[in-house]
């Protein structure tokens, strides 16, 4: 009982303050927001230093290499591919197209879900009932096969388009993680306390509880953005995506239909590749330092489970250790895609 | 109007969905407007003393009976009076930790109802009275206001716990467990500050607890629940000293003795709770009872008198 | 050459942080006799169940054991190769660890955890011998044959609590190591699992070591008691002569601060505790301590014997001149 709590008595060391602080410096997070970062820069200051209209076809001479190989010029860096555009110039185009697609379909993915989850997880009832049958049953769709019937269907998306039809998808997953901590933040203490102090629902909602959502919030974001990504980039290779609007994924569809591979042009499929590994593994990355800093506890909980679930006697664990068992079970987020 | 009661809970039941058995079964209990007291609720985890907590507090709503607050059944508030019931009756809880929100400093506990109840006019006034608070519970308010909970101790998060309940001087304060989560060497601080407040501030308490020994130091009246009936109930002196229910004896008997001398002579063993007999219409210690009789599993005893307020509800008190 | 089972001497573990070493342990030393109960008592982190732990050789990172040594009969623990350590523990010691109950697996029957716990050490078993053991096992802690064929989540706290006592004695271990068996009990299931605890340690001769924060319990269970505070042991003795004549002013403080149920007083209590956050130099407690003075600021008190079998490390039994000599101060005659 009294093992449960602590930081009585005496801690050899303890941490004096800034743990908040410190925690924010995860070196996931920042790796992980640097590499997308890299991406968004790119894509969105790249027309400053580079002509895009260079992404148009028969803008440039055809099947230039890169600049360090034999053949290549100064003028076309990373070449050109088969109809006669500029790779580096495609590049920061499709960056920002696809980086754009993603967020537009995370965000409104995210408008859903956290209506959804904070109206599911606070009001509890039917409500709650509605919202997890909904988003545990759109789970199972298969969200590929729907978007390419749809698509298709609708012969011919524009990228805002094709960001809203992801946007279908990209909630329900986000809906039940924001739900489930909703649920466990409305059972605790201190939202018992704000209640005492007579603050109302919609107080607790936004000063008590909102604030220690927006890990969770932003991690779910991070994840639907790299979800949204990924369906786009499989709806674009297939030659369903916008057809105006050149994205990562359209030079790659481009890049299969000039047979790319066979004729050894490589730069023009290998370059988007790249940007793509590049915003999904930042992204990924991301979102373990976004769940680290969400939850402080993982790190040492995992630490914990190896000990056999015992309490490790130490400062390091103020914290953690504090918050008693019952807290410590958090549910993880996003550690995995 | 003097003579109506603080608090008066009647026949309070409570089942919960899916469970058969009420986690509370017909709980009666009336605390006096003044003086005011510390009143011990007591029994085993299971026992309904948290549910009895939660339902004084007006977080449940009672399946049957009622809970009034001078006077007033506090399911059937309007707005004004809510807000008022509010503002009387403050709680405790058991893990200090969890009652302060992490994202903000501790300040904004004390804020909180600052600002809700109106306490004060201006930032200064404000602040003037969180340091009060705080110093009241023996801290200072430069050291502590602006740490964040997890950079404070168990006890010190306790403490300020109940500098926010006097902020607001309720009547009551329902107090769970508040010292089960604290080193016992940090215990009698808040076990001051909650005699202090009931002896200077006039604010009686509602004290949950499994710790019979604190209750018979601090408590005046003590009810001891067993499976959410009442077992026993009177003057904490009596029920301790002479425990009556065969529960309560083993109870009192079971709390280690803090002397190598006088240890435990016999030795208890728990009859296994044999499932077939599920019928609630019984004494619900019966299968567990040394001293059962054919009646104890045919009716619910009633709470029979020993002496003064002391009562029992065991046949052999009959 | 000591009849001791187990000899733990300058035990120090360390926590490696990011602001670095953070000492849990710091430099104990104790023995445990055979067939006696020794309560370790102390408050939330003050490293009893770091201790716990450092005897099984299972102290983990970022902890370890930094110094110091634990022989167990004679055998160096501390430097024993994880598969010797495998078995040593359970046949030669063992441990309930807190919170034990919740680690029972959930979806195997008790009767199969405990005959995998012997297997483990002992190999494969008829099953029918294997089944007598079993029964006679659950025997001992009082639980039914019967619970054998159960889950863990059919079984209450207490039953749970003691299955895990009977895995624990399933090997006949010399030594048992228990740490808060009891908490998060109910005070008569507390009562039940306690008194099992005992009975059986004390039909099978074995030692044990009992950790908890609640000295009203040790008080009803322990032979010989050692008080820890903030990673080192303050105060050792026989329970009757610690309860008696509590010595360190960290015991006293313990000691006075348990509420009675058998008399109805309340001592005053020191209105302003402070609480500590850091190591201070000399004497561990003596930010706390209402006698500190000044050698206690400039050296650590060494252990001190008062009467034979109690020691303190405190300088206010430092003898010398002006002082009271250890045996007076302590208020043994």
């Amino acid at each position: 009982m009294t093992e449960g709590n602590g930081t009585d008595t005496l801690l050899p060391g303890a941490p004096e303050g800034g743990q908040r602080r410190a925690v924010w410096l995860n070196f996931k997070l920042v790796a992980g927001a640097s590499m997308v970062l890299l991406v968004v820069f790119f894509g969105l200051l790249g027309p400053l230093f580079w002509n895009t209209k260079l992404a148009d076809p028969a803008s440039s001479p055809p099947n230039l290499p890169p600049i360090w190989e034999a053949g290549g010029t100064g003028a076309h860096p990373l070449g050109t591919e088969s109809l006669g555009r500029d790779i580096l110039a495609l590049l920061i185009v499709g960056s920002e197209a696809t980086l754009r697609v993603g967020a537009i379909a995370a965000a409104a993915g995210l408008v859903i879900a956290v209506v959804l989850g904070f109206g599911g997880g606070y009001l509890g009832g039917w409500v709650d009932d509605v919202v997890r049958v909904l988003a545990d049953s759109w789970v199972t769709i298969p969200a590929l096969a729907v978007l390419v019937v749809l698509a298709a269907a609708l012969q011919g998306v524009t990228a805002d388009t094709e960001a809203l039809l992801l946007a279908l998808f990209s909630w329900p997953e986000a809906t039940r993680m924001i739900r489930s901590q909703m649920l466990s933040m409305r059972g605790r203490s201190y939202v018992k306390m704000a209640r005492l102090s007579g603050v109302s629902s919609a107080g607790i909602m936004f000063t008590e509880i909102l604030p220690n959502m927006i890990p969770y919030v932003v991690a779910s974001f991070v994840r639907a953005m790299a979800g949204a990504i990924m369906a786009a980039t499989g709806l674009e290779a297939l030659g369903l995506g916008p057809t105006q609007t050149p994205t990562l994924g359209t030079t790659i569809y481009y890049a299969i239909q000039g047979s790319a591979l066979l004729r050894g042009i490589w730069w023009w499929w290998g370059m988007p590749v790249v940007v793509l590994v590049l915003i999904f593994s930042g992204l990924f990355i991301l979102s373990i330092g976004l769940d680290e800093v969400a939850n402080p506890r993982i790190k040492r909980y995992r630490y914990r489970v190896r000990r056999a679930g015992r309490r490790p006697a130490v400062p390091v664990t103020a914290s953690a250790v504090s918050a008693g068992p019952a807290t410590v079970a958090t549910p993880s987020v996003g550690t995995e895609q | 109007m003097s003579d109506t009661p603080l608090l008066e809970i009647r026949d309070f039941t409570m089942k919960y969905a899916g469970s058969s058995a009420a986690a509370v079964d017909k709980f009666s209990l009336v605390l006096p407007e003044s003086p005011a007291t510390i009143t011990t609720i007591a029994g085993e985890s299971g026992s309904g003393k948290t549910t009895l907590a939660n339902a004084v507090l007006g977080f449940l709503t009672p399946t049957s009976g009622s809970i009034s607050f001078r006077g007033r059944d506090i399911a059937r508030l309007g707005r004004r009076q809510r807000a008022d019931y509010r503002r009387s009756v403050q709680a405790i809880f058991q893990d200090p930790y969890a009652a302060y929100n992490p994202f903000y400093p501790i300040r904004h506990t004390l804020l909180q109802v600052i600002r809700q109840f109106g306490l004060a006019s201006s930032r200064r006034q404000a602040r003037t009275l969180m340091n009060d608070a705080v110093a009241l519970v023996g801290m200072r308010g430069d050291e502590v206001l602006d740490k964040h909970p997890h950079q404070l101790s168990g006890g010190q998060r306790q403490r300020i716990m109940f500098a926010r309940a006097h902020l607001v001087r309720p009547q009551l304060i329902v107090a769970d467990e508040p010292v089960s989560m604290i080193d016992a060497s940090l215990r009698a601080t808040i076990i001051d500050i909650m005699l202090k407040m009931r002896d200077e501030d006039g604010i009686s308490f509602l004290y949950i607890t499994h710790d019979l020994s604190t209750a018979y130091q601090i408590g005046n009246e003590i009810v001891i629940l067993y499976s959410g009936r009442v077992a026993e109930s009177g003057e904490v002196a009596d029920v301790i000293e002479q425990p009556k229910h065969p529960y309560a004896q083993l109870l009192i008997e079971s709390v280690p003795v803090p002397d190598p001398r006088r240890r435990w002579q016999d030795e208890v063993s728990l009859a296994a709770e044999d499932g077939a007999h599920r019928s609630q219409q019984r004494c619900l210690y019966a299968p567990r009872c040394p001293r059962r009789m054919d009646k104890c599993d045919e009716g619910v005893p009633g709470m029979y008198q020993i002496a003064g307020t002391h009562q029992a509800a065991c046949y052999l008190y009959e | 050459m000591s009849d001791a089972v187990l000899e733990v001497e300058g035990l120090k573990v360390e926590y490696q942080t990011s602001s670095g070493p953070a000492v849990a342990v710091n430099g104990i030393s104790f023995q445990v006799f055979p067939g006696e109960t020794l309560g370790l008592v102390g408050e939330s982190g003050c490293g009893k169940s770091t201790t716990a732990m450092a005897i099984l050789n299972l102290v983990q990172a970022p902890g370890r054991i930094a110094e110091g040594s634990i022989r167990l009969n004679g055998t160096e623990l501390s430097t024993l190769n994880p598969r010797s350590m495998r078995r040593i523990r359970w046949q030669e010691v063992a441990l309930i660890p807190q919170g034990a109950m919740d680690s029972l697996n959930p979806v195997v029957r008790v009767d199969s955890q405990i005959a995998e716990v012997i297997e483990d050490h002992e190999g494969r078993q008829r099953f029918a011998d294997m089944h007598e053991r079993i029964t006679e096992l659950l025997g001992m802690v009082g639980l039914p044959a019967r619970v054998g064929r159960l889950y863990p989540h059919e079984l209450s706290g207490g039953m749970k609590q003691r299955v895990c006592i009977a895995m624990a004695i399933a090997l006949r271990p010399k030594l048992l190591v228990a740490d808060e068996p009891t908490s998060a009990l109910d005070v008569v299931v507390q009562r039940v699992v306690a008194q099992t605890l005992l009975d059986v340690t004390q039909r099978l001769g074995m030692a044990m070591i009992l950790i908890g924060h609640d000295i009203a319990l040790q008080a009803q269970l322990v032979d010989r008691m050692a008080v820890m505070y903030a990673g080192s042991i303050v105060e050792v003795g026989r329970v009757e002569s610690i309860f008696d004549h509590p010595s360190h002013p960290y015991t006293q403080l313990l000691v006075s601060s348990v509420p009675s149920i058998t008399e109805r007083r309340r001592r005053p209590s020191d209105a302003t505790v402070r609480e500590v956050h850091h190591r201070p130099s000399g004497c561990v407690f003596r930010l706390r301590c209402p006698q500190a003075f000044d050698r206690c600021r400039a050296e650590v008190p060494a252990m001190r014997e008062l009467v034979p079998g109690h020691v303190v490390a405190c300088h206010l039994y430092a003898g010398g001149s002006g002082e009271p000599a250890p045996a007076e101060a302590a208020g043994h005659v």
